[in-house]
């Protein structure tokens, strides 16, 4: 298991950036999403400023946007780790052991679901399905799947990742 | 002359490291001085022989699989340039009797060719339905479409003919198409393969549809889970207008057709037609009342074709060998072919496409040669989380709607898991309401509060004390089931009893502990 992208560079969070980046989608459809795909690329997550930015940007009420933006699992509105591990919860993963498989890395990571360790490293989250069913259990590290996934693969993986971004910032 | 050698792109053999493996055989094959030239294709379906790579030698396309980084070394060493020898040559795949007793009408391209490059696409008959479409009136691609019997693959089964002709006959300055490729279901992954491996299907589909109803605007809603599928779709849309099948002026017919993938952001519920809309007009994910239908007013209020990914990449076929030949295949009132999808505990799991009326024994057994941990099979979850959960006894079930309907059952989306005798059927059970309590949307209160009510109860009679308590909350959860069934606003909450219901049927000794 080798993760072939780096860990995704974050801006830090920035209310006139994010404000520029999102103008290109007033009046398309779906806008409201593709604004909130679009900051949370950025920046990781969705600061809760930006909620009264995108009601003006699009006509709408803070309320309403929270209530997009809350919707979603994918929207997260605090700083995640420099890498998102997303574990599988569903039924054909559970059929090949993802709950032990779900135990064992929340152990050694040390956190929980919705958590980031404390190295900064990983934030940790259920997903349900990613769609790789017959090559279970399955995992995803950002925007890569990895299939039969057992805990020793998992902990080489986050080992070479956590020096990957080590490395980054010597 | 360079040698073709296919390595899949596409998330199952990326999930295995055919990415490293590509590079790998790259840079192998220029260390040795060799000419190769690397072909991209999708998955053919078979994921437990991903990573699949196929070399084009003089005896045809030889496979190698499933293939690790530690094998290119020794690949190159057993001259598999010219389909040698190795201990993981499968030679040609096509022979293979897990392809060769497949029916692929669907999936006939899929894993074969380059996925986005459209000459490759109508090398094997690709576009030459949208042609055929483009010299019919709607009338006249609309009958081809009830000829073909073809209904919904999504999990409704609604026959998409029927669909088209509401969306048709609707007067309106403005229609939609809308792919539905949330494809949320755990064990389905049909829609993914398709649209990694012959995406041009989808867009042909679609566009065949938008000539068929009088709509010029579609637009693929993509789950976020599937971000390699996004940009391979990307790619073949740009491929398909640069070509003139996509766009203004189609194949200089006048017809304009527009299509565009949007994203998703980890919503089960969205997977409903009328959530997805919502999702899609950039609100909520709460699903709407119905009616009206989303076919007379769907997206933003106008009429709205809302079909599945297999649905759709089924249509280009149709039109271009005739709905009667697609109606050759099946029967009853389940027509054509089925693309099934083997997952979970399996050894051989995969994509299987066949005409309706194999039983699920022949797929388990015949296709994927029983359960990947050797132990014995104790239950099969068929039609994603809020499909019925079988013991062995039904095995012999008929693939087929209506057959399994009669068997307490539904088929969804066709997607297959399999568990062996380890599993708790109460933990099962309770998962399903766990689930269906996670994603539902809040709008109805038998989904958002049944569900929850759902765990509660299930654990009541996981613990309780005597026989007489684990009757009294036997009789709850029928009653909750029941509720949930006949007053949810949607297929969430109406359908999560079948699975636990269908686990406290057929598996009661698990839901009692004391007896284990």
């Amino acid at each position: 298991m080798q993760q072939l992208s780096g860990p995704i560079k974050y801006q830090e969070w920035n209310l006139d950036t994010a404000k520029m980046a999102v103008q290109e989608f007033r009046g398309r459809t779906g806008g409201v999403m593709l604004a909130l795909h679009r900051i949370q690329q950025l920046f990781g997550y969705i600061d809760p400023s930006a909620m009264t930015m995108l009601g003006k940007v699009f006509n709408l009420s803070r309320a309403e946007i929270h209530g997009v933006a809350s919707f979603y699992h994918d929207y997260k509105t605090s700083k995640p780790g420099k890498y998102t591990v997303k574990v599988c919860q569903a039924e054909a993963c559970q059929a090949m052991g993802s709950v032990k498989l779900t135990e064992d890395i929340k152990s050694f990571l040390g956190v929980d679901f919705h958590e980031t360790t404390a190295s900064g490293d990983f934030t940790l989250e259920p997903v349900y399905c990613l769609g790789n069913c017959a090559c279970s259990p399955n995992i995803m590290v950002d925007q890569e799947t990895y299939g039969r996934v057992s805990i020793d693969g998992f902990k080489a993986l986050t080992e070479s990742l956590s020096a990957a971004t080590s490395e980054e910032s010597v | 002359m360079s040698i073709k050698i296919y390595i899949p792109r596409e998330t199952t053999s990326a999930s295995l490291g055919a990415e490293l493996i590509a590079k790998a055989i790259d840079t192998e094959a220029r260390y040795r001085n060799l000419e190769i030239e690397l072909v991209r294709n999708g998955s053919r379906g078979a994921c437990f022989l991903e990573p699949l790579i196929e070399v084009e030698t003089d005896n045809g396309r030889v496979g190698y699989g499933p293939i690790t980084l530690e094998d290119v070394p020794d690949l190159f060493d057993a001259d598999f340039l010219h389909g040698g020898q190795h201990s993981k040559a499968l030679g040609d795949v096509n022979e293979l009797p897990w392809f060769k007793n497949q029916e692929r009408l669907t999936f006939a391209r899929c894993g074969i060719i380059e996925a986005t490059s459209v000459p490759a696409y109508e090398s094997l008959g690709g576009f030459v339905g949208l042609k055929n479409a483009l010299a019919k009136d709607s009338d006249g691609i609309i009958a081809e479409m009830t000829d073909s019997g073809l209904r919904g693959r999504g999990g409704a089964a609604f026959p998409t003919a029927i669909k088209w002709r509401t969306v048709a006959d609707c007067v309106a300055d403005q229609k939609y198409i809308v792919c539905n490729a949330d494809e949320g279901d755990s064990g389905t992954f049909a829609d993914r393969l398709i649209m990694e491996g012959d995406p041009l299907s989808l867009i042909e589909g679609m566009t065949i549809a938008g000539l068929a109803v009088g709509a010029d605007t579609g637009y693929v809603y993509l789950r976020s889970e599937y971000p390699l599928t996004q940009r391979i779709l990307n790619e073949a849309i740009e491929n398909a207008k640069a070509a003139g099948f996509l766009g203004v002026n189609i194949q200089g017919s006048g017809k304009n057709f527009h299509l565009e993938v949007f994203m998703g952001a980890g919503a089960y519920i969205c997977g409903e037609e009328t959530s997805l809309l919502e999702s899609l007009e950039g609100k909520r994910g709460q699903i709407r009342f119905k009616p009206p239908l989303p076919a007379i007013e769907g997206l933003f209020g106008k009429p709205t074709v809302v079909n599945n990914v297999i649905t759709l990449a089924s249509v280009p076929v149709i039109l271009e060998k005739g709905g009667k030949h697609y109606a050759n295949y099946g029967q009853g009132r389940s027509l054509g072919t089925m693309p099934f999808q083997l997952g979970g505990n399996i050894k051989e799991g995969g994509l299987i496409e066949k005409a309706f009326g194999l039983t699920l024994r022949n797929l388990i057994e015949d296709f994927g040669a029983g359960t990947h941990s050797g132990r014995p099979l104790r239950a099969v979850q068929v039609g994603g989380p809020l499909g019925a959960y079988f013991p062995e006894s039904l095995l012999d079930t008929q693939l087929d709607y209506e057959e399994f309907a009669k068997a307490g059952g539904m088929l969804g989306h066709g997607g297959v898991v399999v568990f062996d005798d380890s599993v708790d059927m109460a933990k099962q059970a309770r998962f399903s309401m766990e689930f269906c309590a996670v994603e539902s949307c809040g709008k109805c209160t038998p989904c958002r509060i049944g569900s929850v009510r759902g765990m509660e109860v299930i654990d009541k009679i996981v613990e309780a004390a005597d026989e007489t308590e684990r009757e009294t909350q036997h009789i709850i959860l029928k009653d909750l089931c029941d509720t949930m069934e006949s007053a949810s606003l949607c297929a969430m909450g109406g359908l999560t009893p079948i699975p636990v219901m269908s686990a406290v049927k057929n598996f009661s000794a698990d839901f009692n502990k004391g007896e284990h």
